[in-house]
């Protein structure tokens, strides 16, 4: 069991930051590692990315945004509240290395998974423009956390109610003409969102980091639930990434299963709510 | 001269059946299929054995049960005796009791089954260890005083299981260490409800926690800890991590949605319990119309599964024949009974998919018998223009495992085989790095629950006289 000690809410209420007592996790996580965590004793294995981790207190944070039934169930969770069973830290870490100027682009709750990376980097000591971007104002997150972790912050929304009226790729275009030496970008958010955005990337060029999402079960390579195509070849999201080289992704193969269980997803959402009421 | 006397004896009783639900009935739901043998059966049953003084039964079981002992106690109505009897050999009789390939081990020898049935002991050593297990007779062995010594055990499935039952009892401290969050093993996530209930295994594994095992479910060795960082802790690490890596077909199309590795649709269903769903979270597909690669126990443990999960029509896929198929004759039967189809010598191509990525055929090659390959069975070879198309709306591919590198990447100075199986003294469990034995799938690749327990006991052995002559 893993207690929860912090709990905050964003983005009017559709994302929620945790802090939950893992002390072992805590100790060994390196950004861009995750966990898979169960909720209760009838819950799914869902993975969750470290936005963050203190080893000194033993608190791992999890940033989440509420999409479906396990994520809607964690919300109702409080401080105090304990989760199952927490998992990790899986996948491999992010290769940080001093290179120059990188580039982090965030889309959605993406930016929670960019957190830990853009600081990673900025640590390295390699000159770090973030980007990150919503829809509307309402739903950015972590907008003072980015700021304090790069040294050139740009926001975007798509309705422009904030900053920047477009996509983050507008922005990313815009740096990339203007800035010849950009080494590395790391793109993470919806899968379009990455898709688009190497695109452009490789238009100019630009070898470009992904995080991808796919579905996993036990996210130890036992089962095979999560493969990908990267570069023609089927690798294992849990193992072999979850950061892949976004030039080489199948994206229309990573959406369509992502979408596999959409009606059990659904039906179980309804019951979830239903339930609530 | 014994021998021939006990040839000669036949028993008048014939090989008593265990009985089990209507195939009809059970292909729709997750039950165990047979009920097991009542008291009257077991007594039986257990007539038929001939008490030989050379039992040739004993020389069939990997772990040497002692079988004439066992079944004379249940002969004499003494069940709970006849349990710790067996446990003096086996620590899971439930579990080998339904699981072993008895027709290949015990019972293939067994001088009954000379000139008639043999003597059914799988069936027998399943109904003593129920009864001990229902009847709450279980008793606690007594413990060896403590030693001080303590022992990592990375994976909780047979291997794992048997070696820490054997080292606690020395008087050692023993801790598992299991990635997932339910300790068993392939025992807990592959082999469905139907073959082997989970609280079977869930009550083998408190039996230890009885004992005095320490469990740590949720960590990933290689992870959470490397095997170097459990050395500094723990005297000796043993790794049970199993064959967790499933094979695929290498064929176009297999990434659509719908086509699962057969680790990933019994995980889904066992562990998770995706056959509640919505009452547990985890959902999995209901195909109608379900191809399952492989003829394997893994594969006939899918295609069961695929029935009670709904399915119209099942089939088994295989490029080779009948004779080559390596699951249990039992368990191709129970399939056949239970309505599944068997389209053999048959390999598929490529996949099928619609918009959506979702599976909607499969297009496979018929084949025939050419000359004997490395492992003497005769090679499969397609035949030109014998394509053709199985619709199917789901499907499993269940053609074997191999060594999950996760752990021996992380591990230096762990020799692996040139397939990535850990390399290991087959008599003691030694690997080439100093205080570390390994077991089991990981050390053999996929083979029985029986010979995992085999190994881990050979491994507890060995430790246990490392750990005496440590420090001396
Ligand atoms: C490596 C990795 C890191 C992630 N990190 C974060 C994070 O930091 N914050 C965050 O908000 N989300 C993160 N996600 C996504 C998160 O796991 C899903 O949003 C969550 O599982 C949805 O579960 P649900 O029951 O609430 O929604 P559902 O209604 O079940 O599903 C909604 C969508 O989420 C995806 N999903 C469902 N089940 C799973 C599963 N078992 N594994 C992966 N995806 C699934 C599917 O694409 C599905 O269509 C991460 C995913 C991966 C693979
Ligand atoms: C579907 C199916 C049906 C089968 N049917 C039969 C049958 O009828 N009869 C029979 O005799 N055999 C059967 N087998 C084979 C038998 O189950 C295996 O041979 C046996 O379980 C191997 O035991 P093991 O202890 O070596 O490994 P496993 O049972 O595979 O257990 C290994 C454990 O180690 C854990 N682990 C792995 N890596 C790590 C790590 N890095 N850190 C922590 N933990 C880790 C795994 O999660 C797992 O729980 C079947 C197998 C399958 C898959
Ligand atoms: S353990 Fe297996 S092989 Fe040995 S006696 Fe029991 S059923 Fe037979
Ligand atoms: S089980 Fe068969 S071989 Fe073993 S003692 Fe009985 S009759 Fe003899
Ligand atoms: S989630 Fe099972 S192999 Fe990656």
């Amino acid at each position: 069991m893993y207690k929860i000690t912090y709990k905050r809410e964003m983005a009017e209420k559709t994302v929620c930051h945790f802090k939950v007592e893992a002390p072992r996790i805590a100790r060994k996580a390196k950004p861009g590692q995750f966990v898979v965590l169960r909720v209760n004793e009838t819950g799914e294995r869902i993975p969750l990315t470290m936005g963050g981790t203190d080893p000194a207190t033993g608190m791992i944070d999890l940033i989440f945004q509420v999409v479906g039934k396990s994520t809607a169930l964690l919300r109702t969770l409080n401080v105090g509240d304990s989760i199952t069973d927490i998992i990790g830290p899986l996948g491999k870490p992010t290769h940080v290395e001093k290179i120059g100027t990188v580039i982090c682009v965030g889309g959605g709750t993406g930016v929670a998974v960019m957190y830990p990376i853009t600081k990673a980097y900025k640590e390295a000591g390699n000159n770090v423009i973030a980007i990150i971007g919503s829809r509307t104002k309402d739903l950015l997150i972590l907008e003072d956390e980015m700021k304090a972790a790069s040294h050139d912050l740009r926001v975007t929304t798509d309705d422009g109610s904030y900053g920047h009226h477009g996509f983050v790729t507008d922005v990313l275009r815009k740096i990339l003409d203007e800035q010849k030496d950009v080494k590395l970008i790391v793109g993470i958010g919806p899968v379009p969102m990455m898709k688009f955005l190497c695109k452009l990337t490789k238009e100019y060029g630009v070898k470009t980091m992904v995080s991808l999402n796919p579905i996993m079960v036990d996210a130890t390579g036992m089962c095979g639930a999560c493969r990908v195509t990267v570069g023609g070849k089927t690798r294992f999201c849990c193992v072999d990434g979850p950061e892949f080289d976004g030039h080489q992704v199948d994206y229309d193969e990573l959406v369509k299963r992502q979408r596999a269980y959409l009606k059990e997803e659904k039906a179980s959402m309804e019951q979830f709510t239903a339930a609530v009421k | 001269m014994a021998e021939k006397e006990e040839k000669e004896k036949k028993p008048k009783v014939p090989r008593q059946k265990m009985p089990e639900q209507d195939p009809k009935v059970r292909a729709r739901n997750f039950d165990e299929v047979p009920f097991g043998y009542t008291p009257e059966l077991a007594q039986l049953e257990a007539s038929r054995c001939l008490q030989c003084k050379k039992p040739k039964c004993i020389e069939g079981c990997p772990v040497e049960v002692y079988i004439p002992a066992f079944v004379k106690l249940i002969l004499d109505g003494d069940f709970a005796g006849s349990a710790r009897k067996l446990k003096e050999r086996n620590s899971l009789p439930a579990v080998c009791g339904r699981v072993c390939p008895q027709e290949d081990q015990c019972e293939k020898v067994c001088i009954v089954g000379k000139k008639d049935q043999p003597v059914a002991i799988g069936r027998l050593e399943r109904f003593a260890a129920d009864w001990e297990r229902t009847k709450g007779e279980i008793t606690i062995p007594e413990k060896a005083p403590p030693t001080g010594k303590k022992v990592a055990v990375v994976g909780s499935g047979p291997a794992g299981l048997t070696l820490a039952g054997d080292l606690i009892l020395k008087g050692h401290e023993v801790t598992i260490f299991e990635a997932l969050h339910k300790t068993g093993g392939v025992l807990i996530y592959g082999i469905p409800e139907f073959r082997l209930p989970k609280a079977i295994v869930q009550a083998e594994v408190n039996y230890l926690e009885r004992l005095g095992v320490k469990v740590e479910c949720d960590c990933v060795i290689g992870r959470i800890e490397t095997v170097d960082e459990l050395l500094k802790e723990y005297n000796v690490v043993f790794l049970g991590l199993g064959a967790g890596l499933p094979q695929f077909l290498n064929v176009p199309g297999e990434n659509y949605c719908g086509i699962y590795s057969a680790n990933e649709y019994l995980t889904r269903s066992n562990l998770m319990k995706a056959y509640l769903f919505p009452k547990y979270d985890t959902p999995i597909a209901r195909g109608k119309n379900v191809a399952v690669f492989g003829a394997g126990n893994v594969a006939m443990d899918s295609a069961r599964t695929a029935l009670r999960l709904g399915a119209d029509t099942v089939r088994i896929i295989y490029r080779r024949s009948r004779d080559e198929m390596p699951a249990r004759i039992e368990e191709v039967h129970h399939a056949e009974e239970e309505g599944v189809q068997f389209y053999l010598l048959t390999a598929p191509t490529k996949f099928l998919g619609d918009d959506n990525g979702w599976v909607t055929g499969v297009e496979c090659l018929q084949m025939e018998l050419g000359e004997p390959d490395d492992s003497g069975r005769r090679r499969p070879v397609p035949i030109k223009g014998s394509e053709f198309q199985l619709e199917c709306d789901m499907a499993v591919v269940a053609i074997g495992a191999g060594p999950n590198p996760l752990l021996p990447a992380q591990t230096q100075g762990l020799e692996l085989n040139k397939r990535g199986y850990i390399v290991a003294d087959l008599e003691t469990g030694k690997t080439t790095k100093p205080g570390v034995w390994a077991g089991g799938d990981i050390v053999t690749g996929s083979a029985t629950v029986i010979l995992a327990m085999g190994a881990g006991r050979k491994a507890a052995n060995s430790i246990h006289e490392y750990l005496m002559n440590e420090n001396k």
